[in-house]
């Protein structure tokens, strides 16, 4: 039990995506100007990785292990990954439009989010891959992005209102507190000795 | 042999997949098929229904569509400033100062008055009337009805010999309000003067 704690602790703080392995920092920058956005995306971002975290797991342990096609795992893992997006997308227009349109873009831009093929990829590279393993590393990876992402954006909505020197405006600034966040989440690093 | 029958399997695995995700997204868009865009719907029962045209749009529902499909939110000018906040607020995008290309918001509601010894019956101004609020046939005098009259000015242009005037709607027991305060309870216009320089706290 206690190594699923460790699990998830690891991949929501210690190993955290975005902040330690600097994967999926596109929608990280891009939809965290309002807190929002970044709570919707973070919410839609959690469900498609726990999805298809699974999935290509089960891809993985179903269909291509049995008849030897662990070189086939990027192509189906991409194919698994897009289908799952697309209903996603499709679930989001028909019950919460305004979150839909506000997303816009960033929706199908899950796909190409790195901690989505990331996490898929990791998951078979282990030594014994596990249905619950995936589950769960699908789980901790969608919440740690999700923690980070609503976070930054509660930052950025302060800092949007602070006095922040000319140069330093916009793009900028948040750059540095990105890199500021990543300093900190470094600090984790001691948390679980595995 | 081996190698064909290796190919084979391949081919054979990837094919079984794409046809399971086709299967699942063919499913998932009869299932959550969406008929008209939801949005349109709530935009549209925000603005204000005087089908004007002064938006360049041939009335409020094709605006609705139009900013669902992204045109800018501030194009409605007898909406103004209240109803451009509500669409931001709706679309969680900031709101725009009305766009003075379309018109200029007026400071209190107006209607159109025809003055009738001067008028001569030429049914323009009915035609132009996208809210059938003017009365009257060919060769009769005109007249508004006051009640209906959205105050769109659209009238005004096409009378030839220029009989209509946008008066003010007179101040009745039904129409007067108390004056808001300064500041207190107004809507407020977000624009970059207000945005505090300095972070409080």
């Amino acid at each position: 039990m206690s190594e699923y704690l460790l699990l998830l602790v690891g991949t929501i703080l210690v190993n955290n995506f975005v902040l330690v392995q600097f994967l999926g920092l596109c929608p990280f920058m891009g939809t965290s100007k309002k807190i929002e956005t970044a709570a919707g995306l973070a919410v839609a971002t959690t469900f498609v990785l726990t999805i298809s975290s699974v999935l290509s797991y089960a891809t993985y342990a179903l269909l291509l292990k049995p008849f030897h096609l662990e070189y086939l795992n990027t192509l189906s893992f991409i194919l698994v990954i897009a289908v799952t997006v697309q209903f996603t997308e499709m679930v989001l227009h028909k019950t919460s439009p305004v979150l839909y349109r506000v997303l816009g873009i960033y929706l199908p831009l899950i796909t190409t989010n790195c901690i989505v093929l990331g996490v898929a990829l990791l998951n078979v590279r282990q030594a014994h891959p596990t249905f619950i393993n995936a589950l769960l590393t699908g789980v901790g990876s969608g919440l740690g992005f999700a923690l980070v992402l609503v976070l930054f954006a509660a930052m950025r909505e302060r800092i949007h209102v602070a006095d922040v020197p000319k140069a330093f405006r916009g793009s900028a600034i948040a750059m540095v507190t990105a890199g500021l966040m990543s300093l900190s989440f470094m600090g984790f690093a001691g948390l679980v000795k595995f | 042999m081996s190698t064909f029958f290796a190919i084979f399997i391949a081919i054979a695995a990837v094919v079984l997949l794409a046809l399971l995700a086709g299967g699942i997204l063919g499913f998932a868009a009869e299932k959550f098929k969406v008929d008209s865009d939801p949005i349109v719907e709530q935009l549209d029962a925000l603005l204000p229904q005087t089908q004007c045209g002064q938006c360049g749009h041939p009335g409020c529902r094709p605006y609705a569509e139009a900013i669902a499909n992204g045109e800018a939110i501030n194009h409605c000018v007898p909406g103004g400033q209240d109803t451009i906040n509500k669409i931001a607020d709706l679309l969680g995008v900031e709101p725009l100062p009305l766009d003075s290309e379309y018109g200029v918001e007026a400071e209190v509601k107006k209607v159109a008055y025809i003055r009738e010894e001067d008028c001569i019956g030429c049914t323009k101004c009915i035609q132009a009337c996208p809210v059938d609020a003017i009365l009257g046939a060919a060769k009769h005098t005109h007249t508004v009805i006051v009640s209906e009259c959205t105050g769109c000015d659209l009238c005004v242009e096409p009378c030839p010999v220029d009989c209509i005037d946008m008066i003010p709607l007179p101040v009745t027991r039904q129409t007067w309000h108390w004056q808001a305060p300064q500041g207190v309870g107004s809507t407020p216009v977000r624009s970059a003067k207000l945005i505090p320089t300095q972070q409080i706290g």
